[in-house]
């Protein structure tokens, strides 16, 4: 990579703190509704950027996801309501169960390319909501019930609505996740990852120990996406089997996808268009808002190939080139 | 791989770019005191406007989309309503939001409805699992979840919810009749049971056993099914299996049409089968399934079927029908939540009269617990609207009916729950 020069990266990190700092304000100025919304966006993004991670930078697809999604909720509801474990730990103890059952799941996997994970994963979606309602844990899970939560409040006596506290809560998750997958990517580990992705024979060659690095890359993936689940269980104030729908996991996929694949950014800019553009489709048409919906994917697919990260960092060289 | 500070400067230009569009000018003004502002009721609607705001959750897309019809049939309603001058000068403004049958989208959706639009009740949602999701948001809110589309038990429950009213007569009460129907007839019977894996085929399942009694140990056999499965063929053979006389079908449309299919083309042809009113359309379950396979099959019936001849001379039916074909063209006249739909739309039009111009939400709540011998048209002979403050059930007795190869026929009297 070449080394840049240090008055631009200066630059950028000036920019960079002043839209950190902008994402802090925006709360303040919208209303509790959108702040909601808002929060939802920043959950998927850390969801996304999971999968991201597992997908785009190292290669394995997954269509399993919305799993390690619902367990990160269902971890963390269940502590909060059975074991009134405080919230926090609570997200936090979400994402390290997802950590061992991603590197579990991520054991087997490593025998299973491309198309064959992508079944295995679909397999770990589609099952999932189902045990979910199975009687033997009905005690824990709530069954076909579900948990309902109760919104934490701001701690500390903060003059923040429990809708402001619980963006700030996850705005904080988020930075911290970006942070710690920038470094990773940036890190040798993270350029072992996308070898691995590239051409996992020469990987080998190199002395890359493949099956430690593909299931901690998923042991991570997992972790962050359950982080994430945790988080929206908290916003959402329920969880049921019903919420973790198959779909669920094909959205984070169409969220990569359209967001650029193997890049952090992308992740925002894809939880974003999970989050806007089926309200958008359903006010166009009431009959048939998955068609508009999917007039609406393939329009980026052809226009952004390479995601809305892609597209913008194109629409800056381009820009650059010319001044 | 070049992922880069700039890169992620970029997404955050982006991120707050799309946060400019999506807010309202309105919103801008920053509201001090928001933590306090959460708990309090909304205010009343400023009357200038001349109308009632209501909100509405509907799975226009997803799983449950055959459920759509009904929204669509409640916003054809409230625009006849409309253009006859409204309630009280009131004109209705149902506004329908799709969640897909997902809670977290309801969640979303209904938060919508009451922050943004101001809604003074949430309208017929339809779901067990998306009321779930919003039944406690909505009663701290202290907006009426008025007439949940869903049979669940726990819709009609004052003390905890005050705010939730159900409007389906609950699952239990179906089951119990069903139940108590197999004791009159086929005490001996052997009873397999086909059912949603959910709360509603939970209830359903458990009003049978109470109205069965000492008897519900006849049940030979019991599968259940996820609304995620693409079909309920293995279930339906498993019960074929256990060599049962009697079918006690506890599906939604789709699954329904599927296992009626099965139960015949499998070869077990039950002696009796019971198929649950949700599922006993004969548009959407009877007619793809194929008339001749659900023949002799019994439902509960609380409203009329437009396809039977016997209503034909009603003219509350013919009034339904011109209704259809001047406001609602593209709804199916054989679908039974069109009728539905209808129904819950005429109760809430009464709601909203016996309100006297005063469309809080607490007094469209007080109406709504304030039903009394409200007789929608096509509901059956005998079978009127009660509720009060302590009664949330809108119905108390049904009616069994029998699938004669083209229409169901009333059979007997109307049997009450236990």
């Amino acid at each position: 990579m070449p080394t840049k020069p240090v008055a631009r990266l200066t630059d950028q990190r000036v920019v960079l703190i002043a839209l950190i700092a902008l994402a802090c304000l925006l709360p303040f100025f919208v209303s509790n509704y959108r702040v909601f919304q808002f929060t939802m966006v920043l959950i998927t993004s850390i969801a996304l950027l999971g999968l991201n991670l597992l997908t785009g930078f190292n290669g394995q697809i997954s269509l399993g996801h919305g799993a390690f999604y619902a367990v990160g909720a269902y971890t963390s509801a269940i502590l909060i309501d059975q074991f009134s474990l405080p919230y926090p730990f609570a997200v936090l103890a979400g994402g390290v169960v997802c950590f061992v059952c991603g590197w579990l799941f991520g054991r087997p996997a490593l025998r299973l390319e491309g198309i064959y994970l992508a079944l295995a994963t679909f397999a770990l979606g589609v099952c999932l909501p189902q045990i979910l309602k199975y009687k033997g844990i009905e005690h824990y899970t709530g069954g076909v019930q579900g948990i309902t939560l109760i919104k934490p409040e701001a701690p500390f006596g903060l003059p923040l609505s429990a809708d402001q506290w619980l963006y700030f809560f996850s705005l904080a998750f988020l930075l911290l996740s970006f942070w710690m997958a920038h470094n990773l990517v940036k890190s040798h580990t993270g350029r072992a990852i996308v070898a691995i992705r590239d051409n996992p024979l020469a990987a080998a060659a190199m002395g890359i120990d493949l099956a430690r690095y593909k299931t901690t890359t998923f042991g991570v993936s997992a972790m962050l996406t359950g982080i994430a689940g945790g988080l929206s269980a908290l916003t959402i104030q329920f969880v049921a089997p019903d919420s973790f729908q198959f779909l669920l996991s094909a959205g984070f996929l169409v969220g990569i996808v359209v967001g650029g694949l193997a890049s952090l950014s992308g992740a925002v800019f894809g939880a974003i268009f999970l989050q806007f553009v089926p309200n958008v489709a359903d006010q166009i048409s009431k009959a048939a808002p998955w068609a508009v919906y999917g007039v609406v994917m393939i329009a980026f697919a052809y226009l952004m190939p390479e995601g809305i990260a892609g597209y913008i960092r194109k629409a800056v060289a381009t820009a650059r080139n010319k001044a | 791989m070049n992922i880069t500070l700039q890169r992620f400067t970029g997404l955050l230009i982006t991120a707050l770019a799309v946060t400019g569009c999506n807010k309202p000018a309105e919103e801008a003004a920053p509201e001090p005191g928001k933590a306090a502002e959460e708990q309090k009721a909304p205010e009343a609607p400023p009357p200038a406007a001349k109308e009632i705001k209501l909100g509405q959750t509907m799975p226009y897309s997803g799983p449950a989309s055959a459920y759509g019809t009904i929204g669509k049939l409640h916003s054809a309603y409230f625009k006849k309503i409309n253009e006859e001058g409204g309630i009280d000068g009131y004109k209705i403004n149902l506004i329908s939001l799709d969640d897909g049958y997902s809670p977290p989208k309801t969640v979303e959706q209904v938060r919508k409805l009451v922050e943004e639009e101001q809604v003074v009740a949430v309208f017929s949602p339809l779901g067990t699992a998306t009321n779930s999701a919003i039944q406690k948001y909505l009663n701290t809110k202290k907006v009426p979840q008025l007439f949940v589309s869903s049979g669940a038990t726990k819709w009609g429950d004052p003390a905890n919810f005050p705010w939730t009213i159900g409007f389906n007569p609950s699952y239990k009460l179906e089951g119990q009749i069903y139940g108590k129907h197999i004791l009159a007839t086929n005490p001996k019977a052997k009873i397999a049971v086909l059912y949603q894996n959910d709360d509603y085929g939970k209830d359903l399942l458990e009003g049978l056993k109470e109205g069965l009694g000492a008897s519900a140990k006849n049940i030979v056999k019991e599968a259940s099914y996820e609304t995620s499965d693409p079909t309920v063929d293995s279930q339906v053979i498993a019960l074929k299996g256990s060599k049962a006389d009697t079918f006690v079908n506890i599906t939604t449309p789709k699954f329904a049409a599927q296992a009626v299919r099965k139960a015949y083309d499998s070869g077990w042809k039950p002696k009796t089968h019971y198929l649950n009113n949700v599922g006993a359309s004969i548009g959407s379950v009877i007619k793809p399934a194929g008339p001749e396979k659900a023949k002799g099959a019994y439902t509960v019936q609380y409203y009329q079927d437009p396809l039977d001849t016997q209503y034909d001379s009603n003219p509350a039916m013919a009034k339904y029908k011109e209704f259809l074909k001047k406001y609602y063209p593209e709804g199916a006249l054989d679908d039974g939540s069109n009728v539905y739909a209808y129904i819950e739309a005429q109760t809430l039009v009464q709601v909203l009269k016996q309100c006297a111009g005063n469309f809080t939400s607490e007094n469209i709540k007080t109406q709504a617990a304030s039903l009394k011998d409200f007789k929608p048209d096509l509901l059956l002979e005998g079978i009127a609207i009660n509720t009060s403050d302590k009664d949330y059930f809108l119905f108390d007795q049904l009616s069994l009916s029998k699938f004669d190869g083209t229409i169901y026929k009333p059979e007997g009297a109307l049997i009450k729950g236990n």
